[in-house]
């Protein structure tokens, strides 16, 4: 097993433990959003699925990575649009919408890929890379951490940044209350659908952000059904994480090495299935679960529309 | 004295009813304003358009002079208007402190130290002590209350709505509330108390209005209030209640008057009938339950409990009350001690097995556990008894014998309900409350828990209860019924236990002296 | 006024393949073209007729075992998984027994096996949620995608027929597969599919236990104050409803592909949900939207070939139709509270 332990096998696992997790970091916050303020996102794959389409054609066109990830996290929210209208305002069944966001995405971006390349796979330049200074020069950790497109390095802040604004701001109680008990935010005078709302265009922005990055730096092609379950484990990350944005990140991290593993296999020459690496993370999940698990601490009013002077 | 706030003409609608209809009314600053009515009156209507829940599809509110329309509950809380819900409305995985601070402007840092100020300043006005960090899931309701008043007082109001807050409490935490409510009525705050009881809205009442069917069917003013022996109140509000003319008695109205009058003349349920030169129905021996998070295990309770005896369980809420009845329904497992009915132990076994031998239990979680609302009335009735003939024959469902049964009880019990197969979630609280009486208390019955038989009901479905537990005392099923309303027990049971801490304080006759000490049991001192 | 029975799925129908066409206008597509062209294809002509009714028989099957957890408000999203792992069992097994035994009782065993595997891999989820609560949609998808792999890890490594480049379990002979009906191309698992489907409808709707799930469903409180067994119960939904999905994978491995491939996944464990929620748990209904769907699906694919429009546009319909389900769902009740019943 020595032969692991060599740097190019070392870099190209962190490196690529970095790039498959991101699309599950910003689709795993986003989601866990969502879930605190009482949505449940079943959608999520799909607004992923939409904002890498979104991404690439923008990207593709313009040349820009900064638009291709400004048109994936619009096209991400533009299909959360759907969740606010239909389950907030509306409060039809979540999973079935849910479900259908995510069917009609896969659809619809198919259908428009293969009405704009027919069959071709146009592919888009290596995306820019930020070498972190001082940092980019440690052995090992310096290419396989701190030179990532700079995408990267926000999302980590905005980890961050995420657990300041639960833990120590209004919004942070009100996503809190809108999640548990909505009743006593409306009669605390704030709106639950308004909250809710925001809550839910978030996740399609940073979902869809999540598209974006796996369309464009991760695979630097489009094609259709990429996503290929990231937004699952997203949804499985968020509920695991429990509303704590680090949680997020390690979880991420876990399932992108494991995704990286495959390829990093490759690159020391070592022929195992990449079933089997791919099956760890969910073997390590649920053995986790089954010892420590007790009760999931999900949001009370998770999946329910709230409407005034209803139960 | 000045007035704070006015309605003018408020009318709303909801399809196929007019939930209030030309309401006008005046609050006072200094005076605690009653509503009283029955379910439906419009009481819970007129606090959602205070509250900016529901707008009025005509009429004004009018504030300082103002004619306006309370467009949400921001602008309510805006206006000076605080609101203390009937369903609690707090986050219970949050602190106190945090839930008082719900409703800030959302990318401005928590103010803390500011909110800890305004904390202690209301704790001092209302007399509270209460840990501003502790989480809301660990306080008792009557202190979850105490929240909700601080939340409703946070923003400065002027005029402070109370709907149906002593319907948790208990008799400590009602005196708690009624001292509170004197001290913002003294500080010139105008307070709305909407309640079922009379004898609260005589106690802490300087005005009663009544509504019914959605109009203001009249009211004492606080001259008549203080002048009017207590009598001559209650005749007046029944009157007005269901609308019957001056002088014309109760008695010879029909309808919900009549049988309402009847109710509140009939004695409940006589003493001494109970013979207990024969062995109990039920008897409990150091019985003691597992405890689980937030709640008051069982410790080492023992009592007996005789055929036709009703045995009134009182106690603050949350000593073990809900462990008490479910572990004899055999919804909850017994750890340590024995159960015996009619002499043979029935320690082990789960509700089947109590129910086969004529254990019924009525919960307060009507809506939650009791039934499913999504399920028909005819299903709801038969819930308990699935599988068993003669509405299954191995395991087959005769649809036709469970919907005909449901048609015998709806019509026996009164339910009123458009048919077997609505939903039992449409119903109102009292026909829920029919249904599971319907359900528990049939000719099988030998031992009945009832929790909190009368939460929540208006004042004629509290009798209808009432009047169940009595008819089914005289065919000889022994009752245990818990409830934390003390003049409710004092009036129905034969004797009277006290709960605290998970252990039965005492248990004391119903006789002259009971009130005191079942009052000095509660807080915990040793009877006698 | 309201919507009643057949009127409140055709509205739905009609607005779908409507949004559906403009979408093709859109595109340049010929919209009647497409539509007449899926139909004929897949239901006029009789080899298509054929192919569509095959199609249906896993379908059911799942659609059967979804049923089964919803209606008891237990989300078993974990279809792929307990469907692929019973495929690879039966593929494995059938092989292994023919040459032993007779085929008819070779085709039971493996669909037993089928079932068990199914069964087995949802017990951890079933365990889970019963004892500790945990959270079944998380549970069900991660076993899922862990069978998914374990499924490739079992052909690749332990099943591989030799015989053959590219990974895959032995195969079992055309003869030995599930007998045909009357003479066409349709396998008799159609025949168990539509059984199983409508047992599940009678279970659910007439019988004590069905009873017991549904009040599980609705209320879980309600059913322990009731006195149920709640964990057996849920332990039992979970069981049966894996089961039947497991019977799938192995009705569509011993009727239709004889082996499995590695990496085959069909996915249509999260297909049939959304059938599922259009027919509104109802048993019945489930087989008209299956027919609906296995439809659009045979016409669809060839469609690719022949219009010029991906077979994956059918899915886009699939979207809409849930989505104008959902929404007639709610003008309707909104109008019959308006209307004050």
């Amino acid at each position: 097993m020595g032969g692991l332990l060599t740097e190019p096998f070392l870099v190209s696992l962190l490196y690529g433990a970095v790039t498959a997790g991101m699309p599950l970091l910003l689709a795993g916050l986003g989601e866990q959003m969502s879930e605190k303020a009482g949505v449940l996102n079943i959608g999520l794959e799909g607004m992923m699925l939409v904002g890498a389409y979104t991404g690439f054609v923008a990207a593709y066109h313009s040349g820009s990575f900064w638009l291709g990830y400004l048109a994936g996290g619009l096209g991400g929210m533009l299909t959360a649009l759907i969740v606010l209208l239909l389950c907030i305002r509306r409060g039809l069944n979540q999973i079935v919408i849910g479900i259908a966001i995510t069917v009609g995405a896969e659809g619809l971006t198919s259908l428009l890929h293969y009405v704009q390349f027919s069959r071709s796979y146009p592919r888009l330049a290596a995306a820019p890379v930020l070498a972190l200074p001082l940092l980019r020069d440690v052995p090992v950790l310096g290419r396989g951490l701190f030179s990532h497109n700079l995408l990267v390095y926000l999302a980590v802040a905005l980890v961050f940044a995420l657990s300041w604004m639960y833990r120590s701001t209004y919004l942070g109680l009100s996503l809190e209350a809108a999640g548990n008990q909505p009743a006593a935010l409306d009669a605390a005078g704030v709106d639950v659908v308004h909250t809710r709302s925001l809550a839910v265009l978030c996740t399609g922005f940073l979902a869809g952000l999540g598209g974006a990055y796996l369309a464009n730096v991760g695979a630097g092609i489009f094609v259709p059904f990429m996503t290929g379950g990231a937004g699952v484990i997203g949804i499985v990350l968020a509920m695991l994480a429990r509303g704590r944005p680090l949680m997020v990140m390690v979880g991420a991290a876990l399932f992108g090495a494991s995704l990286a593993m495959t390829t990093a296999l490759q690159v020391a020459g070592i022929d195992i299935p990449t079933d089997v690496v791919q099956m760890l993370p969910f073997a390590v999940v649920m053995a986790v679960l089954v010892v420590f698990g007790r009760h999931s601490m999900l949001p009370s009013a998770l999946g329910t529309p709230y409407t005034r002077g209803e139960r | 004295m000045s007035i704070v706030a006015a309605l003018s003409g408020i009318t709303k609608r909801y399809p196929g009813v007019v939930a209030l209809d030309a309401v006008s009314l005046e609050f006072h600053a200094g005076e605690v304003h009653v509503l009283l009515g029955e379910n439906g009156a419009g009481k819970s209507t007129l606090v959602s358009v205070l509250a900016g829940m529901q707008q009025p599809d005509e009429g004004t509110v009018i504030i300082g002079g103002n004619p306006l329309r309370i467009a949400s509950p921001r602008h309510s809380i805006q206006l000076g208007i605080g609101t203390v819900f009937q369903r609690p409305s707090l986050v219970l995985s949050l602190t106190v402190i945090e839930n008082l601070m719900l409703g800030g402007s959302w990318l401005r840092r928590l103010a803390r130290a500011a909110a800890l100020r305004r904390f202690r300043e209301l704790a001092t006005l209302l007399g509270t002590h209460l840990d501003p960090d502790a989480p809301l899931a660990g306080l008792s309701l009557g202190e979850q209350q105490q929240v909700e008043i601080m939340r409703a007082l946070w923003r400065d109001a002027k005029l402070l709505l109370l709907d149906e807050p002593t319907s948790m409490l208990t008799p400590q935490g009602v005196a708690d509330l009624g001292r509170m409510m004197r001290n913002l009525r003294d500080r010139g705050v105008a307070l709305i108390l909407i309640t079922h009881k009379l004898g609260e809205a005589y106690e802490f009442g300087d005005r009663i209005s009544v509504l019914r069917l959605g109009k203001v069917a009249g009211g004492i003013d606080p001259e008549a209030l203080v002048a009017m022996e207590e009598s001559g109140r209650t005749a007046t509000i029944i009157r007005l209640m269901f609308g019957l003319e001056a002088g014309e008695a109760a008695t010879t109205a029909g309808g919900h008057a009549a049988e309402l009058a009847i109710l509140l003349g009939r004695k409940i349920h006589g003493p001494a009938v109970v013979d207990r030169s024969q062995p109990p129905v039920l008897r409990v021996r150091e019985a003691s339950t597992r405890a689980e998070f937030a709640e008051t295990p069982l410790r080492k309770v023992s009592f007996e409990l005789w055929s036709s005896e009703v045995l009134g369980i009182a106690g603050v809420d949350g000593n073990g009350q809900k462990h008490l009845a479910e572990m004899i329904a055999g919804q909850r497992a017994v750890h340590g001690g024995a159960l015996e009915l009619g002499g043979i132990d029935i320690t082990q076994g789960g509700v089947p097995e109590r129910r086969g031998r004529g254990v019924r239990y009525v919960t307060d979680d009507r809506l939650g556990e009791g039934t499913v609302g999504a399920l028909p009335v005819a299903t709801n009735l038969v819930l308990k008894e699935v599988g068993a003939p003669p509405w299954w024959h191995h395991g087959i469902t005769d649809w036709a014998a469970i919907h005909a049964h449901a048609r015998v009880l709806i019509e026996r019990n009164d339910i009123r309900t458009p048919s077997a197969l609505t939903p039992a979630g449409k119903l109102s609280g009292g026909n829920v409350q029919k249904v599971l009486l319907a359900r528990e208390l049939d000719a099988e019955a030998r031992v009945a828990i009832l929790n909190k038989p009368t939460h929540g009901l208006d004042l004629h479905n509290q009798r209808l209860a009432l009047d169940r537990i009595g008819t089914a005392a005289a065919r000889g099923v022994a009752l245990l019924v818990i409830s934390t309303d003390l003049d409710e027990l004092i009036e129905i049971s034969d004797r009277i236990g006290v709960m605290f801490g998970g252990r039965l304080a005492g248990i004391v006759d119903n006789d002259a002296g009971a009130i005191d000490r079942v009052r000095r049991l509660m807080t915990g001192a040793g009877a006698t | 006024m309201s919507l009643r029975g057949p009127l409140r799925v055709f509205v739905p129908v009609v607005l779908a393949l409507t949004v559906g066409g403009l979408i093709l206008l859109v595109l340049g597509k010929d919209p009647i073209g497409y539509y007449s062209y899926v139909m004929e294809r897949s239901l006029l002509r009789w080899g298509g007729a054929q192919e569509t009714l095959t199609r249906m028989a896993p379908l059911l099957l799942i659609a059967a075992g979804l049923i089964v957890a919803f209606r008891s408000g237990i989300w078993n999203l974990g279809g792929d998984g307990q469907f692929l792992l019973a495929a690879v069992a039966s593929a494995a097994l059938a092989p292994a027994l023919i040459g032993g035994v007779p085929r008819g009782v070779t085709l039971v065993l493996c669909m037993l096996a089928g079932s068990l595997v199914g069964l087995v891999w949802s017990l951890l989820p079933a365990v889970l949620k019963s004892r500790y609560g945990i959270n079944e949609i998380i549970t069900t998808l991660m076993m899922s995608f862990l069978g998914t792999s374990f499924a490739n890890v079992l052909i690749k490594l332990v099943l591989r027929d030799p015989g053959t480049t590219v990974p895959q379990t032995r195969s079992l002979a055309v003869d030995d597969r599930l007998p045909r009906l009357f003479g066409t191309t349709i396998h008799s698992g159609l025949l168990l599919a539509m059984l199983a489907v409508v047992g599940v409808h009678l279970m659910m709707t007439r019988t004590a236990f069905g009873l017991r799930l549904q009040v599980l469903g609705a209320n879980r409180a309600a059913a322990v104050h009731a006195g149920y067994r709640v964990e057996r119960l849920t332990i039992a939904a979970f069981a049966l409803s894996a089961a039947l999905i497991g019977l799938a994978g192995a009705v569509e491995v011993l009727g239709v592909w004889g082996s499995v491939r590695a990496d085959w996944n069909p996915a249509l464990g999260l297909l049939v949900v959304p059938l599922v929620f259009l027919a509104r748990f109802n048993g019945y209904a489930v087989i008209g939207f299956t027919l609906f769907f296995s439809a659009l699906m045979v016409g669809g694919e060839s469609a690719a070939r022949r219009v010029g429009v991906p077979q994956h546009f059918v899915l886009v319909l699939v979207a809409l139709l849930l989505l104008f389900l959902g929404l007639v769902e709610y003008l309707d009740q909104g109008r019959r509270k308006a209307a004050g019943t």
